[in-house]
């Protein structure tokens, strides 16, 4: 790949995505080094608290198997809390991934070049971190596959293919695979260029292991002609997965009778939500790896702010989605739908619906105004804020709406034990590591894609 | 740039996937057939704090289940009978027996004697013992030839599948109420025959539904 130097451009409405005029070897050799530099200090000691943080999570984990989800602070009324909060924040999370690679991608919207790969990777840690809440919350997770529908010699019986939790376990692993598939497609050619580089400097371990990784690839015509149909194809597949999967989280709660989860609204509200927690999530991690890694000419302004824009307009849906529902509470007129959700802003769980309603409507008001939407300060605190607001959001839905049985006698008030604290800490702790072990050990920007969208390439730019 | 891996490679990666996917295949069918409930939850024979035969008892004596195990057409629980039961007899019957010093010191201090449950199914099912004997179900059907058994033992795997099994198509478990506990009997006609007449006669319908026994 010859060297070529780019001519800067000076365009105020699509600034270049790519700043400081480097070649297409700087960009290689920028992306290339981080994975191959000396492991630097600041790296282990991240590691290090993350990766503690993990162990926390597999002894949680480890006591509940041995005693039973009685750890957990869940009991009647409310039988699904934390877990299950902490499940749909996860896959929520999840979802700025697929919106990046897949949905921006058919769109032809470039900018998501610098950052797709690292979101598709959060998106799969995310997913990884979700799934561990409803698997022990069966209490028996050694007994998950019976959610499957495979010969099972001790059941005699389907699963109940009626109900939106096995629907669930569909839509979810669904997800996972495609988009663990989509995000190695991608990775393909990139993991060429660090095998090539290493087989050039004489690294033994990494040419064998990222040859083993890059599956023969030699970057020829023919190569990139199938991968860019590949790309396509599970960019097609990958789109409909996006709106799907959180639709059927949904259900979980749409489909049963209790006041508060019954309404049709929540299929495109938890979209909506999903993909403004998800691209909260990859702000904040993109905010510290720029920084950290020195990143800032490709990940640049234009992409941050682009970012926020989209949060603005998912927490605007969001918003409107808070105010509907209580429209529909009041104007339906069911006794027991309007008490649901006049307990929701006004009951014991107030403080919970206002952090929420405060985190999600108020906060992202403020990437109205360009000066605040490009200050990196003011993106941080508010990805921050808007997945506190996020995850209250499920709480909310879930604890809420359980805490008042439709028998007074039954109402109750849920309180989380220190190993629901501490397990949802845990569960950061292992997308942390994951993330870090990601960026250190693969390359973490799409190298060959952002080529596409530099200046110089801008005729052939609408082949990637 | 030169090759990273010689051209055999290919070959070889297409054999180690092939053996791969039979070890991985022999692996879950090895561990299908070791995990399967016939294999896996059969056979279970505790050792008991007394050496009790009930072949002695309930075969060559003819002794009847209900003798001893007195609530089970009575009550949801099959009780294990006291020491006092065993004193019945015992009183008088091989008194010196080190086995019968064992019952006699319980019964002189009240320290009941700590059987160990053979059957035991898990805490979240429901199961009554006096509706399956009262419908006519034999203690044979779950329990097997307890009279031909020195020592207690799980014949049956005791999983959702056998119990669905028998509520799905009960009839040839059902046979009259008053002869569920001769183990040994031998209908002279098929017993589905004369099961499905003792459902007609008495309206036995077993629940197949999830509250059924999950309550």
């Amino acid at each position: 790949m010859a060297d070529v130097a780019i001519e800067p451009q000076h365009d105020p409405v699509n600034p270049p995505l790519v700043l400081g005029n480097p070649t297409y070897g700087d960009v290689t050799n920028t992306v290339s080094d981080i994975v191959e530099r000396k492991t630097p200090k600041k790296w282990f000691i991240a590691f290090g608290i993350s990766a503690s943080l993990t162990l926390l999570l597999g002894a949680m984990l480890g006591y509940l198997v041995l005693n039973g989800i009685g750890v957990w602070g869940n009991n009647s009324p409310v039988g699904w809390a934390w877990d299950i909060t902490n499940f749909v924040f996860w896959i929520g999370i999840g979802h700025a991934g697929t919106l990046i690679s897949a949905i921006l991608f058919l769109f032809r919207q470039k900018w998501r070049t610098s950052i797709n790969r690292a979101a598709e990777a959060m998106t799969l840690f995310a997913v990884a971190c979700a799934g561990i809440f409803p698997l022990f919350h069966v209490g028996r997770p050694w007994r998950a596959y019976w959610l499957f529908p495979v010969p099972n010699p001790e059941l005699s019986m389907w699963q109940n293919f009626r109900s939106p939790l096995l629907w669930d376990v569909f839509a979810v692993s669904t997800y996972a695979t495609v988009s663990a598939l989509f995000w190695y497609v991608g990775l393909v050619p990139d993991l060429a260029t660090i095998r090539d580089r290493a087989a050039a400097r004489g690294d033994k371990i990494r040419k064998y292991v990222f040859g083993v990784l890059s599956l023969g690839w030699r970057g020829s015509a023919k190569h990139w002609k199938h991968y860019e149909m590949a790309y396509l194809i599970l960019a097609g597949l990958s789109t409909p997965l996006v709106l799907s999967v959180h639709t059927i989280v949904s259900f979980d709660f749409a489909v049963s009778i209790i006041p508060g989860w019954h309404t049709t609204i929540f299929p495109p509200y938890f979209v909506a939500g999903a993909i403004f927690s998800g691209f909260a999530m990859v702000m904040t991690l993109m905010i510290i790896a720029r920084w950290a890694l020195n990143l800032e000419h490709l990940v640049t302004m234009k992409h941050l702010e682009n970012m926020n824009k989209v949060m603005l307009a998912t927490g605007l849906i969001v918003g409107y989605a808070y105010a509907t529902e209580m429209f529909i509470a009041w104007y339906g007129g069911n006794p027991y739908e309007r008490f649901a959700f006049a307990n929701r802003a006004l009951g014991p769980y107030a403080w919970a619906y206002w952090t929420m309603v405060s985190c999600n409507v108020l906060v992202p008001q403020l990437f109205w105004f360009k000066k605040l939407r490009t200050n990196i300060p003011v993106m941080f605190v508010c990805s921050l804020l808007i997945n506190v607001g996020m995850w209250f959001e499920r709480f909310v839905i879930i604890v809420t709406s359980l805490h008042r049985d439709f028998l007074p006698s039954s109402w109750g008030y849920f309180r989380p034990t220190i190993v629901d604290i501490l397990t949802f800490v845990g569960s950061f702790g292992l997308f942390l590591t994951l993330f870090l072990l990601f960026v250190r050990f693969l390359p973490m920007i799409a190298i060959s894609e952002v080529k596409g969208v530099m200046a110089t390439s801008k005729g052939s730019a609408a082949a990637h | 740039m030169s090759l990273i891996f010689p051209k055999s490679t290919d070959k070889f990666l297409r054999i180690g996937v092939g053996v791969l996917a039979l070890l991985v295949a022999g692996g879950v069918g090895l561990l299908g057939y070791l995990l399967h409930p016939e294999v896996a939850k059969t056979g279970y024979t505790p050792k008991q704090p007394i050496d009790y035969s009930h072949k002695l008892h309930a075969g060559n004596l003819g002794m009847d289940c209900l003798y001893c195990h007195s609530t089970v057409d009575k009550a949801g629980f099959a009780a294990i009978p006291a020491t006092e039961v065993c004193m019945n007899c015992h009183e008088r019957i091989k008194p010196q027996s080190p086995e019968i010093v064992k019952i006699r010191e319980s019964y002189a201090t009240g320290k009941p004697i700590e059987w160990v449950k053979v059957h035991r199914l898990p805490d979240y099912v429901y199961f009554n013992h006096q509706a399956h004997v009262t419908a006519g179900v034999s203690c044979v059907s779950c329990h097997g030839r307890v009279d031909q058994m020195i020592e207690v033992r799980q014949v049956q795997p005791l999983t959702m599948t056998w119990c669905l099994d028998c509520h799905r198509n009960p009839a040839p478990n059902v046979r009259p109420a008053e002869l569920v506990t001769k183990l040994s009997w031998k209908p002279d006609r098929d017993p589905a025959e004369i099961g499905r007449e003792i459902i007609a006669a008495k309206n036995i319908a077993p629940p197949v539904n999830c509250s059924g026994c999950h309550r």
